[in-house]
This record gives C-alpha cells, sequence and structure tokens, in this order.
C-alpha cells in the first residue's frame, strides 16, 4: 500500500487556450499541451519514454511518432472517462517506480463543444443500435434498456442519483448553486478560464432553466475545446529539473458496483471515489483536516455533493450542511476548484484539475494562490461513477 | 403518454442476444428477468454468469409485475430529436418486488407527482409490431 507513496512526481503540466472552436484536431490539441508541459519541465519530447492518451482516436503511437520518440516503452490507456487522467497518472507512478519508463506524458484533450458534445453520447446510431456514441463498457446498457426510454445523456443518469439523494435527505438546491457560484467566482481571477468576465450569482443560478430535473443549466459543466497534459517522473530526476516537484504522495482509482448500470447498484451513493479514498489516504498516510485545497471532479454540481460525502468530508446526508458558508472560497477552510473547474474554466476530463493543483502547490497561481498550499486533493469521475483521486503534496 | 398514430420513430433495442430475449417476453406481455438456477438471486440487467455464485446456469423467471419507484429525472429540454415532442418526461427507476431494478416510464403519474417508493406494476406498450417496451402505473 506504500509502495507508490513518492515514488514520482510532477514536473511539467501544459495546457491550450480553452475554447469554442478550436480549428484543430484532438491530436494537434494534445501535441500542443504535451509540448507545453514537456517544455514547462525542461525536457525535450525525445526524452518522454511512455504516453497514457485518453480513450479517443489518437492513439500512443500517434504521440510518439510526431513526438519523435523512437523507443516507446510504455503505453497504456485507461477507460474510465473523466476518471482516466488520475487514473492514468496512477499508471505513470507504477511506470516510473518500477523503472518501466524514466518519464511519461500524460495528455488529454477534445474538441468537446466543436465536434464531441457530451450532450450528443449514447443516442449516435451505430449499425446495430444506439448507445453508439458512449464508452464501450456502457454502450450495451445505454443502447438497449436506457435509450428506448429517452435516457441517453450524463445529466438524466446523475440526476437519478441526484434524486433520491436529495428526496432522502432533503439536500437544499443552494447547496448545488454554492458549487456552481463559487467556480464562477474562482474563474474571475483565472486568465485561461472561459468563464473569465461572466460572474454568476445564486439568483442567476436559480433562475435558469432546467435542462433535466433536478439540474438546472448551471448544473451542468462547460462543453469546450481544448487540451492538457502532465509530464511524470522520478524524485531522483525532478531534482534537476526547472520546477519543484509535485509528489504524488497517494493515489487510487475505484469502481461502483456493478460500473456499466447505475439503477442496479445496491447502494447507488456507493461511487468508484467510496472504493479509492481510503487507499490514496492511506498511502499518503494524511488525514482529509490536513487538505489546503480540493479539486473535486465538477460534471455536475450534485456529483460534487456525492463525492464530497464519499470522500467522508462530511457524514452521507449531511452535505446540504456542509455546503453552506464559504467552506469552498479560496480563504475558506476548503478551497474548492480554485480554477474554476469543468463548470467555468474548461472541460478536459478533469486534467485541468491535475494542472491546477500543479500550479497551486508550485505557489504560482497568482491572483487564486490558496496561501502557503501544501497538500491538495484532486478527484476524477467519470462514465457512471468510476472514481480515481490523487493526493498531491509540494 | 400520446397514443402514436404514425411510425414510431423513437430508439429502440437491437432484439439480440439477452436484450431480444428479455425483450421478446414483453412481446408476449410477460416481464421475466434471469433467475440463477444455482443459487435462486434474481438479476437484471442481463449477464451471463451469477455474480453471487458465479453459476452459469440461469432462467427467465417471470416477475409479480410489481414495483415501487426508487428514482426519477424529468426531461426538460430533449437531447434526442426522436423525444423531443414528449417534453417534459420522466425516464424513472423502478424497483421490483424481486429486488431487481429497471428503467422505464410511467404512464399515469404526472412529473410533479413522483415520489420516493410510489407503488407501481408493469404494462406492456406494443410500440411496433415487432418490440414491446414495459412501462409502469400506479399500483390499483
Amino acid at each position: 500500500m506504500y509502495a507508490l507513496k513518492d515514488q514520482a512526481c510532477i514536473v511539467g503540466v501544459g495546457e491550450t487556450a480553452y475554447t469554442r472552436g478550436s480549428g484543430k484536431t484532438d491530436l494537434a490539441l494534445m501535441l500542443e499541451a504535451s509540448v507545453n508541459a514537456i517544455t514547462d519541465a525542461g525536457l525535450s519530447p525525445h526524452d518522454i519514454a511512455g504516453i497514457i492518451p485518453p480513450p479517443l482516436a489518437a492513439t500512443s503511437e500517434h504521440f510518439a511518432a510526431n513526438l519523435g520518440i523512437e523507443d516507446l516503452r510504455y503505453a497504456v490507456t485507461v477507460h474510465m472517462g473523466g476518471a482516466s487522467p488520475i487514473t492514468s497518472l496512477q499508471s505513470a507512478t507504477m511506470a516510473v517506480a518500477c523503472g518501466v519508463a524514466k518519464n511519461v506524458l500524460v495528455p488529454l484533450g477534445w474538441n468537446g463543444y466543436s465536434t464531441m458534445r457530451v450532450r450528443d453520447m449514447g443516442g449516435k446510431k451505430k449499425a446495430n443500435g444506439g448507445g453508439g456514441g458512449a464508452p464501450g463498457a456502457l454502450a450495451n446498457t445505454i443502447g438497449e434498456y436506457y435509450l428506448p426510454y429517452g435516457a441517453n445523456v450524463p445529466v438524466q443518469w446523475y440526476a437519478w442519483l441526484a434524486t433520491r439523494h436529495k428526496a432522502l435527505y432533503g439536500t437544499p438546491d443552494e447547496a448545488m448553486g454554492t458549487i456552481a457560484v463559487t467556480s464562477r467566482k474562482h474563474a474571475q481571477l483565472n486568465d485561461k478560464a472561459y468563464m473569465q468576465g461572466r460572474p454568476l450569482s445564486m439568483e442567476d443560478y436559480l433562475n435558469a432553466r432546467w435542462v433535466s430535473k433536478p439540474f438546472r443549466l448551471f448544473d451542468c459543466c462547460l462543453e469546450t475545446d481544448g487540451a492538457a497534459a502532465v509530464v511524470v517522473t522520478s524524485p531522483e530526476r525532478a531534482r534537476d529539473l526547472k520546477h519543484d516537484p509535485v509528489y504524488i504522495s497517494g493515489i487510487a482509482e475505484g469502481h461502483p458496483y456493478p460500473a456499466d448500470d447505475i439503477p442496479a447498484r445496491p447502494d447507488p451513493f456507493k461511487i468508484g471515489l467510496s472504493f479509492a479514498t481510503p487507499k490514496a489516504l492511506h498511502m499518503a498516510q494524511v488525514d482529509l483536516k490536513d487538505l489546503d485545497f480540493a479539486e473535486i471532479y465538477d460534471c455536475f454540481t450534485y456529483v460534487v455533493l456525492l463525492q464530497l460525502e464519499a470522500i467522508g468530508f462530511c457524514k452521507r446526508g449531511e452535505v446540504g450542511d456542509f455546503a453552506r458558508g464559504n467552506r469552498f472560497e479560496l480563504d475558506g477552510e476548503l478551497p474548492l476548484n480554485t480554477h474554476g473547474g469543468l463548470h467555468s474554466e474548461a472541460h478536459v476530463w478533469g486534467m485541468n484539475h491535475i494542472v491546477e493543483a500543479a500550479h497551486q502547490l508550485r505557489h504560482e497561481a497568482g491572483k487564486r494562490q490558496v496561501k502557503d498550499a501544501q497538500l491538495g486533493l484532486v478527484t476524477g469521475w467519470g462514465d457512471f461513477g468510476d472514481g480515481s483521486l490523487a493526493i498531491l503534496r509540494r | 403518454m400520446p397514443t402514436e398514430t404514425q411510425e414510431y420513430t423513437r430508439p429502440l433495442p437491437k432484439m439480440r442476444g439477452f436484450a431480444g430475449e428479455f425483450y421478446n417476453y414483453c412481446k408476449k406481455h410477460e416481464l421475466r428477468f434471469q433467475r440463477c438456477t444455482g443459487c435462486q438471486t434474481w438479476r437484471h440487467v442481463p449477464r451471463d454468469m451469477c455474480a453471487k455464485c458465479s453459476s452459469f446456469d440461469w432462467e427467465w423467471a417471470q416477475s409479480s409485475g410489481k414495483g415501487k419507484l426508487f428514482s426519477w429525472t424529468t426531461a426538460m429540454q430533449p437531447m434526442l430529436p426522436q423525444f423531443a415532442d414528449l417534453i417534459p418526461y420522466s425516464p424513472v427507476i423502478i424497483e421490483m418486488e424481486e429486488g431487481v431494478r429497471m428503467l422505464s416510464w410511467l404512464t399515469d403519474v404526472a412529473p410533479e407527482e413522483l415520489k420516493l417508493d410510489l407503488p407501481v406494476e408493469v404494462v406492456f406498450d406494443d410500440v411496433t409490431p415487432e418490440v414491446t417496451l414495459p412501462k409502469f402505473k400506479r399500483a390499483g
């Protein structure tokens, strides 16, 4: 359990601009972010020996051919939707710790607005039926059992979790609104954020149109084009590089059971993170109270609330109270999604959450810097509630 | 729910494999789920083996057709054009007496009347000559 603690570090981070209408391919976006991350690390593309691209069309071979990596030693892909970036980071950590590859690149990018909108997911026709746009493990369940009833997109699936949780525990709409409003507030301090210059009040949140009850417009994250990437290497090698390393102190993945069907879960609120959190905390040997900030995967506001409970920041059913007050602000008890998150910075499957955590721990987050940040938590959430969690320290 | 007077245009299951077997029973107006013949555990969605006792032996066992409302969402914005005329509609999760849960629609409950544990029973909607979708109404 301790084997991976502090055995690898993030030494480079890179991003593209976050836009709607990139005019570039997914691969071109990811290569741009990758080169930025490699340069940020003080390395050359030829130094990369492992690549963990997302489950999209561009493969590690495409990356290696473009970056000029003749001896690609490690190439895998994680199939966990938005939980993939952190699980990929776990895989990179293992590759580095075991000596399989010295420097590992983890890129993620897409034209999430221009060509592959989440709202179209699951409805695309395959020759043999629906569910064609959805990730592999989910396509059968969606196509055969959800799609005939008009339930083809995440905003509807996760609403099932939110509806039941709200009905059982009475979570107020304002708790959801707090996530949206706080993210937007933080985005105003972030020049890269798509929603910079467009503040959001609780009144705006509550007055917005419904999408799929109990989700209103601002319960849903952005759809954007863009890419982000990180470079992982060993602590020894990190000493010679440009920036102070960001240590991967604890990291774990988790899968809800069964992962491919939400209705069948005996306990619908036992999500991937419920399994991952104790492992990652144990590995890092830290307590939740030691954390200086948290970047929580925020495809939908309620998904953040469910994760806060699953991580154990508060007891089940108590997140409505937990979300009151200024807890999530930059000077609050638990600064949350300090860059604006998927809600207000950009939707790059949470890779931007990892990049932001690195900026915070390198103390280069500028106006949105959490004072003296030493330890941060980043989560991923994907497909039907797969989870991953990283504890990072400076 | 509006009566379908024209050609049915909404997405349908592909009527092959396990799903084909499930919906073929629906066509006969029978709601059946897989039940392990080793340990009698019910399951849905259909799978090759029993996750409890690892048996590959199972049968399509008849459900009582009775259940209760476990959760729901109400779609207020069409995500697929084929459902646009139905907005608002509510994909619901029904927990059956046998313990399995399935996705469906309620035929006689308005979105604002949805509540946890509402008792319901299955009805069969022959949406095309080939496909019947199980739906639910308030239990009598």
